[in-house]
């Protein structure tokens, strides 16, 4: 029974990682490039959230109503004012200025929040549990993250096959001359999908301090797990990141509950042996999103 | 009318010049034990090692497009290696850092198998998360002394100057043998497919160019000179931890100074590293901040002139000490611009 709630645990986990792995999913799709700040813009809105309930005293659910529109506004500026000045130029750029943005933030938030960790306490539902009966039971805390990370999903589905910004999604996504041809404006699109995905990744950042603590360096490990959540999901399958999300969450509960300290490894080393027996992922769709 | 003889050129005169400043560069280098101090030494053995690293990355990501984030997996590796090979297995200290380039060139080979499944961005990141194994499964290692590290021991018996001076000829010599290898495996035939790939990987690859092989062989090549510059620096330094070694910081300083001095090209690091040093040493007392500006500096220079420092000069004047291309000329009279000839250029 212990070995179930571990699995089950690791489950929910994983329901944190696909909100990680959505954004970074998302960005990929539609102009292929890998946003290396990733993981430290989530630290950021986090750190962002600490601030607010600080100065207005919310609970921390209630500061995403200000952090994801500020990361959001964020993810558009950032967008079309410098990434999108790199584009058609190789691959190169876009990797060393996000990865620049990732050591300037990082250090940025040590200079301005010092070296301690923090963490967001939303007052007592962290610890509340549900008990499902067997000597099962589990966290009120994962629960909501993991149905937020479907809901995310779902409505993020729906965009991209309904809506025409989705349309205009995919078809970049396909072919970014031609739908430059048929009218679409990359640039603003672009703004628009890394604005969406800073927004999940705000929701991403906030629901990582409220479960855990966090310090100005936890950034790179959260790019990391949302990656591994992505390959093994398989690349440009939105519910993929789900299921990668939580093998990575169940490898990783499961590791350390063997050693501590082989957590994470564990997770690493199941990437790397779906890397290597199935390095198209489990759920490949081959470059697309949707 | 006759046919026009061309002519190859592959030194300017500048490169000329760069040979004769070079030389006496050199000289005031190995005659410095006999009139400097040794905190010059430490500071130069850290900037040589720095300037590899730079060196190093900017084969791999300059020339070969293999954009690693993970280079620090290399740093680490070779640092424990030294450790491991000196004390444990009682190898001589200075000849255990040349031999910890080859345990890490032999971790590269199985690294590369998984890595070259990615491209771009995902290789970035595909790089970056193997390095963190590498971390993790040293850091889970008793005999590696887990997370607190462990301590070269074998060098204790030696005087400390003598110490000092063989870790600086070391360094001078690796500095010399990794600016040299560069620069000779650039002007070769596989330097020239290597610039035909970054130039164009389907068109290389229909004028014969191996290029699986060739991004192999420089993604284990630039692992060797990365894991025997992880082995000098830790043998300056006499102690490493997982999160030292493997720490992301030292592919973070890699790039700044390629970026901000000029990715491919060899004078481009070097005025990297120089300007990098200047800038620790003198905002090093402000914390975190010098990396702010360093980052900033890197993301501006991306943006604005993706060419570096370096090549910034080099335009304006038509410098190049370090000519890696092929120019043709018309033979007798070498035009002031002569045409640019293939793999010329970033």
């Amino acid at each position: 029974m212990a070995w179930v709630d571990t699995i089950l645990q690791g489950l929910l986990l994983g329901g944190l990682y696909a909100l990680f792995a959505t954004g970074l999913s998302l960005i990929f799709g539609v102009m292929r490039i890998v946003n290396l700040a990733h993981g430290d813009l989530s630290i950021l809105a986090a750190f962002l959230a600490v601030v607010v309930v600080e100065t207005l005293g919310l609970n921390p659910f209630l500061t995403l109503i200000l952090v994801v529109p500020l990361m959001a506004g964020l993810g558009y500026a950032l967008q079309m004012l410098v990434l999108n000045r790199l584009l058609g130029r190789g691959i190169l750029p876009p990797i060393l200025v996000t990865f620049g943005f990732s050591v300037i933030i990082q250090n940025a938030l040590l200079e301005t929040f010092s070296a301690d960790s923090r963490r967001l306490n939303p007052g007592g539902i962290e610890t509340a549990s549900l008990s499902l009966g067997g000597g099962l039971a589990i966290g009120w805390f994962p629960f909501i993250t993991l149905a937020v990370a479907v809901l995310i999903l779902v409505g993020l589905q729906l965009v991209i096959s309904r809506r025409s910004v989705g349309r205009a999604f995919r078809a970049t996504s396909d072919d970014q001359e031609t739908a430059e041809l048929m009218g679409i404006d990359n640039r603003r699109l672009y703004g628009l999908a890394m604005a969406l995905s800073l927004g999940i990744v705000a929701v991403a950042g906030v629901f990582l301090g409220i479960r855990t603590t966090f310090t100005f360096s936890s950034g790179p490990d959260r790019l990391l797990f949302a990656f591994e959540a992505v390959i093994i999901g398989g690349l440009g399958s939105l519910w993929g990141t789900l299921v990668g999300g939580a093998v990575l969450g169940i490898a990783q509960t499961v590791g350390a509950k063997l050693s501590p300290g082989w957590g994470i490894l564990t997770g690493h080393l199941v990437f790397l042996a779906v890397l290597l027996l199935r390095p198209q992922g489990l759920f490949a769709k081959a470059r697309r999103i949707g | 009318m006759e046919p026009a003889a061309l002519r190859i050129e592959r030194t300017t005169r500048a490169s000329r010049l760069g040979a004769v400043g070079a030389a006496l560069v050199l000289i005031a280098l190995v005659s410095l034990p006999a009139w400097g101090d040794p905190s010059t030494m430490r500071i130069l053995v850290e900037f040589i090692a720095l300037l590899v690293l730079a060196q190093m990355w900017n084969l791999l990501a300059g020339y070969a497009g293999l954009v690693s984030i993970g280079q620090q997996a290399y740093v680490g590796l070779g640092g424990y290696a030294l450790i491991v090979l000196a004390d444990d297995l009682g190898v001589n200290p200075f000849l255990s850092v040349p031999l910890a380039g080859l345990v890490a060139a032999a971790f590269a080979l199985p690294t590369a198998a998984l890595v070259f499944r990615f491209h771009g961005g995902y290789f970035a990141v595909g790089t970056w998360a193997i390095a963190e194994v590498y971390r993790l499964l040293i850091a889970n290692t008793p005999a590696l002394g887990r997370g607190s590290g462990r301590t070269l021991t074998a060098v204790f018996p030696l005087a400390r100057e003598t110490r000092e001076v063989t870790t600086y000829f070391l360094a001078l010599a690796i500095g010399v043998a990794a600016l040299v290898g560069v620069y000779v495996f650039l002007r070769s035939r596989y330097g020239l497919g290597l610039m035909a790939i970054r130039d164009s990987e389907p068109g290389s690859e229909t004028l014969g160019v191996d290029v699986f092989r060739t991004k192999l062989v420089v993604y284990v090549g630039v692992a060797f000179g990365t894991g025997v510059t992880g082995a000098l620096i830790y043998l300056n330094l006499l102690r490493i931890s997982p999160d030292a070694g493997f720490s992301i910081n030292w592919t973070a300083y890699t790039i700044f100074i390629v970026v901000i001095g000029g990715l491919g090209s060899l004078e481009g690091p070097l005025i990297g590293a120089a300007l990098f040093f200047l800038v620790r040493e003198y905002l090093s007392d402000y914390g975190a901040s010098y990396m702010i500006l360093l980052g900033t500096l890197a993301v501006g220079v991306m943006l604005a002139y993706p060419q570096g420092l370096w090549g910034m000069v080099a335009e304006r004047w038509d410098l190049r000490f370090f000519p890696v291309g092929r120019r043709v000329s018309l033979d007798p009279s070498p035009g002031p611009s002569p045409q640019r000839g293939e793999g010329e250029g970033a």
